[in-house]
């Protein structure tokens, strides 16, 4: 069978072309929509961080450029274990979006879907990881050597170094994922959960269907039916409706009201066939200990937990080597994330950029010795603060927020910019916290 | 010698006459003394109850002029120099807080008593003046954090200046507003940089990207002239004093050692100093005249004295050796000469000898041993090993065995019979028994029988040969029972063993023929004592041990068959053509064939894996992994539980590679096929990349996914329903159109047009 298409002479669908037209405005805005548009060949679909993100392209190229690494490139750890793990990180964070979301792509890589059943029916190497996960995601100053060399312990169960750093990095990604999807409320835009029915095989899935590379049997319910309720699918012509989304984000927020009707359409359209998408879709199955969260970094605490200081490990001067070494290629695509949300342009001046970012760190117990922390205070605003530290602490939406997010930003784009900042923070925290007792491990 | 610091130190300095040396940290600032016996706290500078981050140290430097004079760089930013003449015990006499960010790194002027440089994180170098209380001047870097500021030793108005992106600035201190040159030295931070104490225009810069280079200012362009591969991340550079080509290096994590490389020999460090648990975050040569000795800093909190002469030198341990192919199948070996010397061996046939330097042979490229050098002087010896022409026997076997050969599509019985007829056509008769033997052990009890019809029908031109032998066989065995003492001894299974393993020993048929002395046994007189004493002596020996040092020796002669031939005692009962041609005394013959047939059928087959293990790992270590593999393939799950993976893995992977050296790519594809190592089996997945065009613009699609980068459209798009085809695309050679297979293949059911409407009559066969 040949795939060249070489002499293909194409008249594509005239919505398209249509949209192509339309779209061609400015450089900028292409630049995202080629990106999404991409990003939905690729994989089916496009998920609402895309979109969302979209208003930042060249965040958004790395962005999506570093998950596709670490979820389907070159890696010491096979493709169903790594989307169990992201399953497991955005369980802790009870974020129904990104469990859904890598249930659906955990079946479609091959994965067993009696996992997907709750954490003990996963294989025990995966459940021991669980204790660093929830470390991690809450208080991460707690990851200590021990951590480290509890994985690691030679036995039948044990993590390699390598693999460790790939599942940590992606620990990290997913929480600080959650945080940008609570952020952008995203949440409530759940995608339908991938549908187990009796007698379908596991890792079928509707977008196989669409592309005509299944040689399964067809679904009970022909894709076409469901096609107007679900989100896109695997095509062409529905880009162009993802397009006007794409535009709308990028356009003003009166729009994402209509978005948020919408998704509540979607949500309530679910309702019906609640009892067959439930499988998977508590993120509780995948959490031991919910009770374990937050808590403020104490001060009183300091001598107990040393203040981490950035200028003894940096993610610059340390923890880019040291992952860079374990996961190769790894360490650049995060740097370059980290570099891209620094150098975004932001409508006020540098110094907010670095109270917000240093803030988020505070709020982890990382500390700048060049910093005078009095700025944030007088820089953020009580609302801004309050925002940031819920979504970066509490980016939990089955819990009532500690107090409603009263930041009214101007602007959506200016949300979403705050929204980045939070992501990169936290992540760049969360993998200090992990590297640092990973290098003490080496060490010793 | 050494000393333990009570925190993790950051950096250190030694002041002009070599005698103290100063200790900086977040937590520490002590000035030692050095003495004979070792180090001697001197003065802490870090005092007060709770001290400010101005005693939080990034770095710094003594004045090498003025010795009573420090300068530190602390983590917030501020610029402290201090005074050790001060009569108090607070010794800090200027604070500069111009800096927004870390200060990485302060330098004073080599000359200039005054003069004060710094960079900091902000991107910022700041000139002091000491007389003055604010900077002199500012210099922006316009790029990222700068990580290092060195004066240059020669130039008095220059210095350089490195960055977090990459970037290496020259500056001129009288000139603020410009640098006088830029270059990017690495990708990623250069984290320092040194500039050469005599040779004026070299500068090394060593980065994040593991490599430290050399390079040569004097010029118009700059230039690198030497580049150092180091296997971490490069945090402090210095070179030696007094020797123009040695620097010493330390890394910023993973690697705890420092290394003094000689810059023209960069592959293995000139010396490495190994006595650190943490890495290694301050290093300096304790005199600027004396090369051999180094102190350190580190951050498992100990400051360390090296001795030149107690550095570890790498070059020792290393080997220099190598090993390659020629083109016409040539082997060049060089090695120590010293190990060279041995007498040649009577196996080395075709073994030429150039001894090291020999300068008569036009291939050698001979240095000459330059006396600065100081690098450990090796000579190696070559040797070629020419293949012999004519005695190269060649691969045709090879080849043709791997073509012929049959690994699946047919039953086992039949692969076996197959291959051994192949290996038999090729000469090569010991593979030819061993898949015969393969055969009788393996088959299915069922298969027996069935292969004795096989051969009844075979040797149906002697049928009263057969006759007799079925009415004889109670009688022989009766008989047997009587006059074989040790069969008495032996359970039923021993029994079998014997007749396995007179099987396995292909011919020799010890114990029977010894028994019925039979007088044509001359040949194998020797194995049948031997047998025979053995068996007597140990009455219930183990099988499996004992026919391999016969199985051994069988198969250091090539010629086994050949006694099948004269010898009428043929074991091979179930066999091969062999046996149809021989003409075999009677009683012999029912005798053995008759215990075949009556007891193979309880063997489990599994009682001859340790047999057919071993027996593969000899083919394999023979060289011959072809066989190793093919049987392997053909067993299947007979036998591949009993070989660990790593093994298989190996096997195969020798074998591919074999294949694909002769170019026996079909073959080696079946291979790959047919192994049940998940790391073959993905070979098959390796570089199946398919390089497409787009569908609209017909250039070539650039990166992955589905979208074209130039003209913004889906590639390769179904014309029923307009999705994109991701996997089996069918299109007609008439029109060019198509889609997904199964929408094509419907579509053309009910219509008979081409699905994109451009009137093309398809057709789908």
């Amino acid at each position: 069978m040949i795939i060249c298409t070489k002499n293909m002479d194409y008249r594509l669908g005239t919505q398209c072309q249509f949209v192509q037209n339309q779209v061609m405005v400015n450089s900028e805005k292409d630049r995202a929509s080629l990106l999404c548009m991409k990003a939905l060949a690729n994989r089916g679909r496009l998920d609402s961080v895309s979109q969302q993100m979209a208003s930042h392209p060249q965040y958004l190229e790395s962005f999506l450029r570093t998950q596709h690494y670490i979820l389907y490139m070159d890696g010491p750890l096979p493709l169903h274990y790594r989307h169990y793990i992201a399953i497991m990180a955005a369980a802790r964070h009870h974020c129904r979006y990104l469990v859904s979301l890598h249930s659906a792509q955990f079946l479609r890589v091959g994965g067993d879907p009696l996992w997907l059943q709750g954490l003990e029916a996963a294989p025990l190497r995966l459940r021991h990881l669980d204790h660093i996960n929830k470390v991690l995601a809450h208080q991460p100053w707690l990851t200590a050597r021990s951590h480290i060399q509890a994985l690691l312990k030679t036995g039948e169960q044990c993590w390699s170094l390598a693999e460790l750093v790939q599942a940590v990095v992606l620990l990290a990604h997913c929480h600080s994922l959650c945080s940008f999807v609570f952020g952008s409320g995203s949440d409530s835009d759940t995608i339908p959960t991938p549908r187990v029915h009796h007698g379908t095989p596991p890792g079928y899935c509707l977008c196989d269907a669409a592309n005509g590379n299944t040689a399964l049997s067809p679904p009970p319910a022909g894709p076409t039916e469901k096609a107007p309720r679900r989100r896109s699918l695997d095509s062409s012509c529905e880009v162009a409706c993802l397009r006007e989304q794409i535009q709308k984000s990028q356009e003003e927020i009166k729009e994402r009201k209509a978005d948020r009707l919408h998704s509540q359409t979607l949500l309530h359209a679910d309702v019906e066939e609640e009892d067959e998408a439930t499988f998977s879709a508590d993120p509780s199955r995948f959490v031991t200990d919910p009770e374990f969260g937050y808590q403020e970094f104490a001060r009183r605490e300091e001598d107990h937990f040393q203040v981490f200081r950035v200028q003894d490990y940096s993610w610059e001067d340390h923890g880019f080597s040291l992952v860079n070494r374990l996961y190769s290629d790894i360490g650049h695509l995060l740097d370059e994330r980290f570099r891209n949300v620094a150098s975004l342009p932001f409508p006020h001046s540098p110094d907010l950029k670095r109270a917000i970012w240093n803030y988020i760190h505070c709020i982890y117990g990382i500390r700048y010795d060049d910093y005078d922390y009095g700025e944030v205070n007088r820089l953020l605003e009580r609302g801004l603060k309050l925002y940031i530290k819920a979504v970066a602490c509490y980016p939990d939406a089955s819990k009532t927020p500690l107090c409603p997010l009263s930041w009214a930003p101007v602007k959506a784009s200016e949300k979403v910019h705050v929204n980045l900042l939070v992501m990169e923070a936290r992540l760049q925290a969360e993998l200090l916290y992990a590297l640092r007792a990973i290098t003490q491990y080496m060490i010793a | 010698m050494f000393c333990h610091l009570d925190a993790p130190a950051n950096a250190i300095s030694v002041c002009r006459d070599a005698t103290q040396v100063v200790v900086a940290g977040r937590n520490i600032f002590k000035i030692y003394g050095l003495e004979e016996e070792g180090f001697v706290e001197r003065l802490n500078l870090r005092v007060g109850r709770k001290p400010s981050l101005n005693f939080s140290c990034a770095d710094v430097m003594w004045h090498q002029m003025e010795e009573n004079l420090l300068a530190t760089a602390a983590t917030n930013g501020a610029v402290v120099t201090w005074n050790l003449a001060r009569p108090c015990r607070n010794k800090q006499e200027q604070l500069f807080t111009e800096h927004k960010r870390t200060v990485n790194k302060v330098c004073f002027h080599p000359t200039e008593v005054n003069m004060l440089l710094s960079g900091s994180q902000d991107g910022f170098m700041k000139c002091f003046d000491l007389r003055k209380k604010e900077s002199v001047s500012t210099f922006s870097g316009q790029s990222e954090s700068v990580r290092d500021v060195q004066f240059s030793i020669k130039d008095y108005f220059t210095f350089a200046a490195s960055f977090e992106n990459g970037n290496v600035q020259l500056w001129d201190i009288r000139r603020p507003d410009r640098y006088e040159r830029m270059f990017t030295a690495h990708t990623g931070p250069v984290f320092c940089c040194d500039w050469h104490p005599e040779d004026r225009g070299w500068l090394a810069t060593g980065g994040r990207d593991k490599m430290v280079k050399v390079w040569d200012m004097s010029t118009n362009r700059v230039k690198e002239i030497y580049c150092v591969q180091t296997i971490a991340s490069v945090a402090r550079v210095k070179w030696r004093p007094e020797r123009r080509y040695h620097l010493a290096t330390c890394s910023m994590m993973v690697d705890h050692n420092i290394y003094v490389w000689d810059v023209r020999r960069p592959f293995i460090p000139f010396a490495t100093f190994e006595e650190h648990k943490d890495v290694t975050t301050g290093i300096v040569w304790r005199n600027q005249h004396d090369p051999y000795y180094l102190l350190s800093g580190s951050k498992d909190s100990t400051l360390y004295q090296h001795m030149f002469k107690d550095a570890s030198r790498p070059v020792d341990r290393a080997n220099p050796e190598g090993l390659c192919f020629g083109l016409f199948g040539d082997l060049a070996f060089a090695a120590k000469e010293s190990l060279m010397t041995a007498p040649q061996s009577v196996g080395d046939v075709g073994r030429k000898t150039y001894p090291g330097g020999d300068r008569r042979y036009p291939i050698f490229f001979f240095k000459k041993p330059d006396v600065t050098e100081q690098f450990a002087q090796v000579s190696s010896a070559l040797s070629v090993f020419e293949s012999e022409a004519g005695s190269g026997v060649g691969m045709d076997w090879f080849i043709n065995t791997a073509q012929s050969y049959l690994l699946s599509g047919k039953p086992f019985a039949e692969l076996c019979e197959h291959n051994a007829q192949v290996a038999k056509r090729l000469n090569r008769p010991q593979e030819s028994t061993t898949w015969t033997m393969l055969r009788i052990m393996f088959s299915e009890p069922a298969n027996p029988s069935l292969s004795t019809n096989h051969n009844l029908n075979k040797s149906g031109n002697l049928p009263l040969v057969n006759s007799f032998s079925m009415k004889e066989m109670s009688a022989a065995l009766n008989e047997r029972n009587k006059e074989n003492r040790q069969d008495n001894l032996h359970s039923l299974e021993t029994n079998l063993n014997n007749n396995d393993e007179n099987e396995e020993t292909e011919g020799s048929e010890g114990q029977a023929e010894y028994l019925f002395g039979d007088a044509e046994l001359d040949d194998d007189d020797l194995y049948s004592m031997e047998h025979d004493n053995q068996a007597a002596e140990e009455p219930e020996y183990l099988l499996p041990q004992e026919a391999f040092p016969l199985r051994h020796e069988i198969m250091d002669h090539p010629s086994a068959p050949e006694p099948v031939q004269e010898k009428p005692e043929s074991p091979h009962v179930s066999g091969s053509e062999t046996e149809s041609t021989c003409l075999t005394p009677m009683e012999s013959f029912s005798l053995i064939s008759v215990s075949q047939l009556l007891f193979s059928p309880h063997l489990p087959p599994k009682f001859f894996c340790p047999i057919v293990k071993e027996m593969l790992c000899y083919y394999a270590e023979q060289g011959d992994v072809q066989m190793a593999v093919s049987v392997l393939i053909v067993l299947g799950d007979r036998i591949r539980k009993e070989i660990d993976e790593l093994t298989q893995e190996h096997w195969y992977m020798s074998y591919i590679d074999l294949l694909q050296r002769f170019e026996l790519w079909n073959v080696s594809n079946e291979v790959i096929k047919l192994s049940t190592c998940g790391a073959i089996m993905c070979l098959n997945q390796a570089s199946t990349t398919l390089h497409i065009n787009c569908s609209n613009c017909k250039r070539p699609m650039s990166n992955k996914g589905w979208i074209c980068d130039r003209c913004h459209q889906c590639a390769s798009v179904c014309a029923v329903c307009h999705h994109v085809v991701k996997g089996l695309f069918v299109w007609c050679q008439g029109c060019s159109h198509g889609g997904h297979l199964e929408h094509v293949m419907e579509w053309l059911k009910q219509s008979k047009h081409c699905p994109a409407g451009c009137g093309h009559l398809c057709e789908y066969t």
